[in-house]
């Protein structure tokens, strides 16, 4: 399961990282939701990997940290999730109202400002 | 347990509701709200300094949970050093919104209360995690800031800066959760306890969190290679707004003097010290080659920012307490400086008609005098002319650079910088108040308009003249951040109250 999630956290981050370089502004909402699934997985895996394993006490289970998942990182997972998706909503926005500015989905479109 | 602490936190949010209703409801009441919201945070921050001043730290349990697992406030002397100066900038850049631009928009005083409860909260917090969400609560209000008042330029500006900041947000969540991983704390007391005891195995992991904090510090305060947004983002910005946005830059110089005395010291961890001074000095050049390069007034103050974030930066790199000391002197009045500029800039703007900004010859201006003069004592501050702030902070820098590594590029960078500032700012002012045509334009200033700027300029000067006493705290404030076991013992000593009010 290591590999699994450590090449997901991977092929998500390159394929992010690829989008946002393109300077459209669809690829880079596109690519920079890819890198916080890649985020969001990273911080899921920093409290060790278990299957099966409740995040709270449980009346059945011997209270050993080896029979519980660590609940932290998944409030954590939870935090970033709210937050990179207002985030995302917001870019769309500024997004769609760059696109109708400019004309064009280039993120430098029609700039002609004096530097 | 005294619950002053949270007020700077609560007192924002509570007023940001109070008038996201009333712009519903009763419109015109917003303007007074928030000047009293404004006004009532400056006291009791000026409240919390006064605390801070002679008591030690200060650490507040919110929900009475004891740290590590719960999370933690805490004030220190620079956390109440910072959170005074940005109230002080919120009630001149509301004042100087206050003419006509808090109309141009919706949502213009929530946001900027959310604004200020995300700045005050980045500086209490004593979480790194709860650090990374006001960051995201600084940064929604600033885009929605950033947008206000409209137009093709704040739309691109805010795309390329919502862009870098949500990349910068994800490198932080990596290096946060990193830090997780290795050590199994977020509490910044703690790690810093953790992380010094952590195996030899684990330092590679450690390294690299603390360089990626870096980096996404170093994307806020605009440091090279990252601070290449800033110029364009603050000039596109309106005046209150890019004044208020003047301390922003300033969280990430405070993150780093945080985090790096606090988590990563000693020479196992020390990642980030050899390379603050050489980025702060390649910072304040590129910055100062780009104020001789600016083509208007906005973009010039917007250099300006990111040459006072990379002497400070280099001035907090270098080794010994006396270029700390100094730093934390700089810190604030080179905020003001720069938000007096950013304000002065529009004053300046609106009385030459079509050209704004520009740096060319135009129309004269109504009131060239007053105006002049105000440039005149915001461009010797910056610059670091005697006998004004700058030139104080840039001495005491200088001085603290004395025999140290690398004192002697930081002696020639800062001189060179200050010179071509010099000269940048000659020609601008040249071009603005001298290579004129008899028209004139634009509507004559009021009083009112005057206030913000000539309040910011005075504080500059204030900070001169009080320079002895301001120079005993800020010494006080640098022996507490190189001696953290005062702000580790206080924050993990911190017991929770139970009930009745008896401490265990």
């Amino acid at each position: 399961m290591e590999l699994m999630i450590a090449l997901g956290v991977g092929l998500f981050a390159a394929c992010g990282v690829y989008l946002v370089l393109r300077a459209r502004s669809f690829d880079l909402i596109l690519g920079l939701t890819l890198l916080s699934y890649a985020v969001n997985l990273f911080i899921f895996a920093t409290g060790r990997l278990a299957v099966n394993r409740p995040p709270v006490l449980a009346p059945d289970t011997a209270t050993t940290l080896a029979q519980y998942a660590d609940p932290l990182p998944q409030a954590l997972v939870l935090t970033a999730i709210v937050i990179s998706f207002g985030m995302t909503a917001l870019l769309v926005a500024i997004a769609l109202a760059a696109r109708r500015a400019g004309d064009d989905d280039h993120v430098d479109a029609g700039r002609q400002e004096p530097q | 347990m005294s619950h002053w602490p949270i007020i700077p936190i609560l007192l924002p949010l509570f007023a940001a509701v109070l008038l996201l209703v009333l712009e519903r409801w009763r419109p015109a009441w917003q303007l007074p709200v928030n000047l009293l919201a404004t006004a009532a945070l400056l006291v009791i921050c000026v409240g919390l300094l006064g605390r801070a001043a002679d008591g030690g730290v200060t650490a507040y349990l919110l929900g009475n949970w004891q740290a590590p697992f719960g999370i933690v406030l805490a004030v220190d002397r620079l956390a109440a050093l910072v959170l005074t100066l940005t109230a002080v900038l919120a009630l001149a850049s509301l004042l100087a919104a206050a003419p006509h631009w808090h109309r141009r928009g919706a949502h213009f005083h929530p946001l900027f209360q959310m604004q200020v409860m995300g700045l005050n909260g980045a500086f209490l917090t004593a979480d790194l995690f709860n650090l990374f969400v006001f960051f995201e609560v600084l940064l929604i209000a600033s885009y929605g800031l950033l947008l206000h008042g409209g137009g093709r330029r704040r739309l691109h500006a805010s795309l390329h800066f919502v862009t870098l900041n949500l990349v910068g947000s994800a490198l932080f969540l990596l290096g946060v959760s990193l830090l997780y991983g290795v050590t199994g704390t977020l509490n910044m007391a703690d790690l810093a306890v953790k992380v010094a005891q952590a195996p030899d195995a684990d330092l590679v992991l450690l390294h690299a969190a603390g360089l990626l904090l870096l980096v996404v510090f170093g994307l806020k305060a605009a440091v090279l290679p990252l601070g290449l947004w800033l110029p364009t983002t603050y000039s596109a910005a309106s005046a209150p707004v890019a004044a208020l946005f003047a301390i922003m830059t300033k969280v990430g110089v405070y993150a780093i003097v945080r985090v790096f005395t606090l988590i990563f010291v000693g020479e196992r961890l020390a990642v980030a010290a050899p390379l603050l001074l050489p980025l702060g000095l390649a910072t304040l050049a590129l910055a100062s080659l780009g104020a001789l390069s600016a083509g208007s007034l906005p973009r010039l103050a917007g250099y300006l920012t990111m040459a006072s974030a990379g002497t400070l930066l280099a001035a907090v790199g270098m080794t010994g307490d006396r270029a700390l000391v100094a730093a934390l002197y700089y810190l604030p009045q080179t905020t003001l400086a720069v938000a007096a500029l950013f304000l002065l800039a529009e004053l300046i703007a609106r009385q030459r008609g079509d050209l704004a900004g520009a740096l060319v010859g135009g129309p004269a201006l109504r009131q060239p005098a007053l105006l002049g003069g105000m440039f005149l004592l915001a461009a010797a501050t910056l610059a670091g002319l005697p006998p004004f702030s700058g030139f104080v902070g840039k001495l005491l820098i200088l001085r603290g650079a004395l025999g140290q590594v690398g004192g002697f590029a930081l002696w020639a960078v800062l001189l060179l910088s200050g010179f071509a500032l010099l000269i940048a700012f000659s020609r601008a002012g040249s071009r603005l108040f001298w290579k004129v045509s008899p028209a004139q334009e634009g509507p004559r200033h009021g009083v009112l308009a005057m206030v913000p700027v000539f309040g910011l300029l005075a504080a500059g000067v204030l900070l001169a003249v009080l320079a002895a006493p301001v120079l005993r705290f800020t010494d006080a404030a640098a022996q507490q951040l190189l001696a953290p076991t005062g702000y580790i013992d206080a924050v993990l000593g911190a017991r929770p109250v139970l009930r009745g009010g008896v401490t265990p």
